[in-house]
């Protein structure tokens, strides 16, 4: 297991390899759908994303005395970004991106231009990730985008995911599929 | 609060919180069959105690508490609409208590109504039977699984399939390597052989009701689904894609008649956050006589 904690300097995330398994310590922004179509379309990004990583994931957020608690914060599928991540990663200087599902070959090629890393968190799993988060630090364009589409600012720590896309080319994703896809010719 | 509407927000607690134990007991067999160490070993121990987690402090397994489907057998003279106001009375309060996430989403302005009410949402299925009880069965399901399913038009050429159970199996099989692990596996495919577009998908979903430890009726269709099982198994997709022995835990194919003209086979995927649960009302008070997974 590899710890990684702030700040998300290249020479740490370019050291990175498809496979490891990594704890994550530190600042995420959580950014779906809506906030991608967004900062495509040359929207301003309300907060920093300079060495930071980006989380696909519209969590459940409640209002508990005055305070935000996150319920359940598990990933979403990264696939629906695919058209717009490259560019985003290259525009706001992005180090990571966790998701699930994997992304595809725009999104891989601008991981090893920027020195990224694509960090695969377990689909589902949203009672063990939200206890990563202990402490909610914002949250922007929850008006505009309602609850689970807003960019939240969360704190973690140990935040446990596998590299599956590295910043040299390495996919895991492209070497299942390939394998799978020959065992499938096999019993066709 | 009326019985019925607390009956029905147990039933959204326990469906959002907690997985059946036929769901368990096979994630639990697909633990021990991942390579020490490995990667897809790693996924199904973090899934493992993601189970536990999410039962305990009674929240969702999954922050995508899903499409809300109810699926209703009721007594002739039933109140039809007077279940409707209780069942969205309770998805309101559920809301509310984080136990949905706000999921209802207007397709043209964007709008996400809060409350998990507008069309469509919750969808409620009516069946009458000649039984006195109310069963209510309810899946909450995922857009990750969802946005995974399929439809295939008999013969493919794609993929080689025929109009026959041959057919049927490379459909079954290319859904599985299509999905790879974006549907968040080992999942669950929910088959339809036959229909038209709208009634096989509706039947796919039906079929993901089914226990996963039951016999098909049809002996021929019993065999295919367990050794379709065995086959996409052997494809190496793995828990979450990562590569691994556990890609689908269970496959259930139902038929209905087709037109002559069509064949369709409707793919539903299941994620192993398998969140469907089901309860017998008393029929004297509507309270909770059995839970049925």
């Amino acid at each position: 297991m590899i710890e990684l904690s702030a700040p998300f300097t290249e020479e740490k995330i370019r050291a990175l390899k498809v496979g490891d398994m990594v704890n994550i310590t530190g600042r995420v922004y959580t950014g779906r759908d809506a906030v991608h179509k967004y900062l495509h379309e040359g929207g301003d990004c309300p907060v920093d994303l300079t060495d930071q990583i980006i989380y696909h994931c519209g969590p459940v957020v409640v209002k508990e005395n005055g305070k935000w608690v996150v319920k359940a914060a598990g990933p979403t599928t990264s696939a629906r970004e695919e058209p717009y991540q490259g560019d985003i990663l290259r525009r706001f200087g992005v180090r990571g991106v966790i998701g699930k599902g994997g992304m595809g070959e725009k999104t891989l090629a601008a991981l090893k231009e920027c020195g990224a890393v694509y960090m695969h968190a377990i689909g589902g799993a949203a009672q063990v990730l939200a206890r990563c988060v202990t402490e909610v630090k914002g949250v922007s364009m929850l008006e505009e985008f309602g609850s689970p589409e807003a960019i939240w600012e969360f704190e973690v720590v140990s935040f446990p995911v596998v590299i599956t896309m590295d910043s040299h080319g390495g996919s895991l994703h492209k070497e299942v599929l390939a394998h799978s896809s020959e065992a499938l010719q096999g019993i066709l | 609060m009326s019985q019925l509407r607390h009956s029905l927000l147990e039933l959204v607690r326990r469906t959002s919180t907690t997985l059946p134990d036929d769901v368990t007991r096979l994630l639990e067999a697909g633990r021990k069959q991942e390579a020490e160490g490995s990667v897809g070993a790693y996924a199904m121990n973090v899934i493992h105690e993601n189970i536990g987690l999410a039962q305990t402090a009674s929240q969702p397994l999954c922050q995508d508490t899903g499409a809300i489907l109810f699926f209703v057998h009721g007594p002739v003279g039933m109140d039809q609409m007077a279940f409707r106001r209780a069942a969205e009375e309770a998805v309101v309060e559920a809301t509310e208590k984080g136990w949905l996430r706000q999921n209802s989403v207007d397709s043209i302005t964007g709008a996400n109504s809060g409350t998990n009410l507008g069309p469509g949402s919750p969808t409620i299925h009516f069946e009458q039977w000649d039984r006195p009880q109310v069963d209510v069965r309810l899946m909450l399901k995922g857009g990750g699984c969802e946005n995974v399913g399929g439809q295939y038009s008999l013969p493919d050429n794609r993929i080689g399939a025929g109009r026959d159970l041959e057919g049927v199996r490379k459909c079954v099989l290319d859904a599985t390597l299509q999905a790879q692990g974006k549907g968040c596996g080992p999942g669950i495919l929910g088959v339809c052989i036959g229909g038209d577009r709208g009634s096989g998908y509706a039947e796919s979903k039906h079929q993901l009701l089914r226990k996963l430890d039951d016999t098909n009726p049809n002996p021929e269709l019993d065999k295919l689904e367990k050794s379709l099982v065995e086959e996409a198994n052997s494809l190496g997709i793995g828990p979450m894609g990562f590569g691994g022995r556990t890609t689908l835990l269970g496959v259930k194919l139902g038929v209905l008649n087709r037109l002559p003209a069509s064949f369709f086979v409707s793919v539903s995927y299941m994620c192993w956050a398998y969140r469907r649960q089901g309860v017998v009302l008393d029929a004297s008070d509507q309270s909770i006589g059995e839970w049925l997974y």
